[in-house]
């Protein structure tokens, strides 16, 4: 097992885990956001996908990957929009909405993407990456961990912004009102259709973020279906984060950890199949809830249209 | 809540119901208009991108429905997708989100698939084929133990826990398929091929293997389980509202468990008549995914089994004539998931219309006994 921790498989595993966990970061970061706000976002892979198809062409065409992140951002929120409509003003059933959000997106994608392009894939220029001063030149950590895209550290500082956000803002207290007691809000005369509009807003812009990054960072090409469920794992990370964005980062990287190690053992020749490297986060959690079960601690309102004036 | 929801559980009881063929009948009316409105959305999006939406739908129609050859192969596509939709909709009526349909289908088509071989050689193969499609139940019910146990006796939400047995199940049958199950015959992973007469017999006079026959019989014991049984009265009750069954006296940790079980075994049942009707093996990262689109196709039909039939019919249709109709239009296969997603926005819409606009018609529909679904009852009350 010695040659398990060679510096080349160590590099491979942090890159290979950052890679493939800031998509899930981003999105399960947005989910916290409308999770704590009451709305259970399951279309959230349909946003990171239509964010993912945008962000490609604003990248390919624009020429600049910041052109595309913003692509991402604006796609993602503009699917969320379909949510703000149907979930938030209309009162209409989440569950419904979502599966229709990522239905639609998927095929929506895919048709563009082969009207345009047909059977080719163009490539992006891969993006720039900084080395942060001093801690990118430790040996093995730095130069895989500290040499990213400024979009990466931009993400994880997102988490504690999102964080203050939540817990130490007016605005995340109304948030949290919302999806815990919106009534409360209601009557301390905050309008909570607003404050949930905000929230499933914030929701698409990230997971089209997440997308984006999919598209852009990792994949530089956008093949349809490509964030493969993704957004469900983001939706499991967010649910156990139970709101707190920090566990969300830890959350994204342990998945992130478990869907790049195969690759990374591959590259020092040892074969593992990556379906069952890939069973063993949902294993350890499934594992968890089954022998510590407690209550999940969801708002109380997720997934209940607000009406003024009911119950 | 409580004055809406007396409402809704007093419209059970109701003396004055219609019957459930005019029940139905309405239920499908209703959902044939969003199907009409999906259908123009996507032709105008059809002629934007430059082709002939009638040409498209024609063309969809002649190889799904109106050839023989055609409308075979879509019958023979109705027989799994029909058993899960009813599996959905068991657990559905009772509040219960299964959003792990696929991964108890690929598990029990795994288990199905590598034991088959060993199975048809060992016994008579009619033994054999009803054993199987038992596995296939079992398997398909044992890979919902987790998320209902923990939603019965913890609370836990089972959306994120079946999502999660959904990933286990997708990958470990993989690993069961690429291990113990691995044929030595194959370039591909796959399991051993159970030969071609050892399938499920035909309907004599057709090329319909009698899954399709099978369905339909466990489709009507669903309706009748439903509606004529105090089992099927306490999942409504505890689809309609938990806390007062609770109230009711009625063993919810029970009740909860057994219908998630037989919700995840109807799914599996559908994948054993997949693979014992049509493929006779499995092979590996072999996902057909039919999970969310009949989660949208179950709600269209407003959690009907009966209501459900001619819109998985009209689904299998789509599936089967729209494989050529987007290759003759240079369109990829796709473009009708977001036809079904288009339908499903205009079903939320005419919903919220109907409750909007003729809320007046629908105070009557009350007072005549047609019963109202939870989220409405609690909107409109």
């Amino acid at each position: 097992m010695g040659d398990l921790l060679t510096q080349d498989f160590l590099a491979a595993v942090i890159s290979g885990a950052i890679l493939a966990g800031m998509p899930l970061l981003f999105a399960a970061l947005g989910e916290t956001i409308s999770e704590q706000a009451g709305l259970l976002n399951i279309g959230l892979e349909g946003m990171m996908l239509f964010g993912a198809y945008a962000g490609f062409n604003a990248a390919h065409y624009g020429g600049s990957s910041w052109l595309g992140f913003l692509g991402s951002l604006i796609a993602g929120m503009a699917v969320s929009l379909l949510m703000v409509i149907f979930c938030v003003r209309m009162g209409r059933d989440q569950i419904v909405v979502g599966i229709a959000i990522l239905l639609s997106m998927e095929g929506l994608t895919s048709l563009l993407h082969q009207v345009q392009f047909g059977q080719s894939y163009p490539r992006l220029d891969s993006v720039p990456t900084i080395a942060i001063p001093g801690l990118s030149k430790i040996p093995v950590v730095g130069p895989s961990m500290f040499t990213q895209p400024l979009i990466t550290y931009i993400g994880v500082a997102l988490i504690f912004a999102v964080a203050w956000m939540l817990y130490r803002t007016n605005l995340g207290l109304k948030i949290r009102a919302a999806g815990w007691k919106p009534v409360a809000l209601d009557n301390a005369g905050v309008d909570v259709l607003r404050i949930r509009t905000i929230a499933v807003l914030s929701t698409g812009a990230l997971a089209g973020l997440g997308g984006g990054y999919m598209a852009i960072v990792v994949a530089g090409v956008f093949v349809p279906f490509i964030t493969g469920g993704y957004g469900f794992i983001a939706i499991v990370i967010a649910m156990l984060a139970r709101g707190r964005p920090v566990w969300v980062l830890i959350g994204a990287l342990l998945f992130g950890v478990a869907l790049s190690v195969a690759t990374a053992l591959q590259l020092v020749g040892i074969n593992v199949s990556t379906d069952l490297v890939q069973m063993l986060p949902f294993l350890a959690v499934i594992a968890a809830l089954a022998l510590f079960a407690r209550h999940t601690m969801l708002p109380a309102a997720l997934a209940t249209p607000f009406v003024r004036g009911q119950k | 809540m409580s004055d809406a929801t007396s409402e809704g559980i007093l419209a059970f009881g109701a003396p004055a119901r219609p019957s459930a063929v005019r029940r139905g009948g309405s239920a499908f009316w209703r959902a044939a208009v969003p199907v009409f409105y999906g259908l123009v959305a996507g032709g105008v999006l059809l002629l934007v991108l430059g082709k002939n939406p009638l040409a498209f739908y024609w063309t969809i129609l002649e190889n799904g429905l109106l050839t023989w050859a055609g409308l075979e192969q879509t019958l023979i596509r109705l027989a799994p997708l029909l058993l899960m939709s009813a599996g959905f909709i068991v657990a559905f009526q009772a509040g219960l989100w299964n959003i792990g349909g696929d991964g108890q289908f690929l598990m029990a088509a795994a288990m199905v698939g590598g034991l088959g071989l060993t199975m048809v050689n060992a016994m008579p193969f009619w033994l054999a084929l009803i054993l199987l499609c038992i596995i296939g139940f079992l398997v398909g019910a044992a890979w919902t133990v987790v998320p209902s146990f923990l939603k019965a006796y913890y609370g836990m939400n089972e959306i994120i826990t079946s999502l999660m047995m959904a990933y286990l199940g997708i990958n470990l049958a993989n690993l069961l398929i690429k291990g113990p199950f691995l044929t030595k015959h194959a370039f591909i992973p796959e399991t051993e091929v159970i030969p071609f007469n050892y399938l499920l017999p035909y309907i004599p006079g057709t090329n319909i293997h009698v899954g399709l026959i099978v369905a339909l019989v466990v489709l009507v014991l669903v309706h009748l389980m439903q509606t004529r049984t105090a089992y099927g009265l306490r999942l409504r009750i505890l689809g309609a509202n938990p806390r007062a069954a609770i109230h009711a006296g009625i063993n919810v940790k029970r009740d909860i468990m057994t219908a998630f079980a037989l919700s995840g075994g109807l799914i599996g049942l559908a994948a054993a008549v997949e693979i014992l009707g049509v493929w006779g093996y499995v092979r590996a990262d072999w996902n057909p995914a039919f999970g969310m689109t009949l989660f949208a196709i179950v709600f269209l039909a407003g959690l009907n089994v009966m209501v459900v039939i001619p819109f998985v019919f009209f689904f299998a249709v789509i599936q089967i004539g729209g494989h050529q109709a987007a290759l003759e239009a240079g369109l990829p296969n796709d473009f009708l998931l977001l036809l079904v997603g288009l339908i499903l926005f205009f079903m939320v819409l005419t919903e919220w219309a109907r409750q909007r606009g003729w809320l007046s018609r629908r105070r009557k529909e009350v007072a005549a006994g047609v019963e109202l679904k939870p989220e409405e009852a609690v909107s409109s009350g």
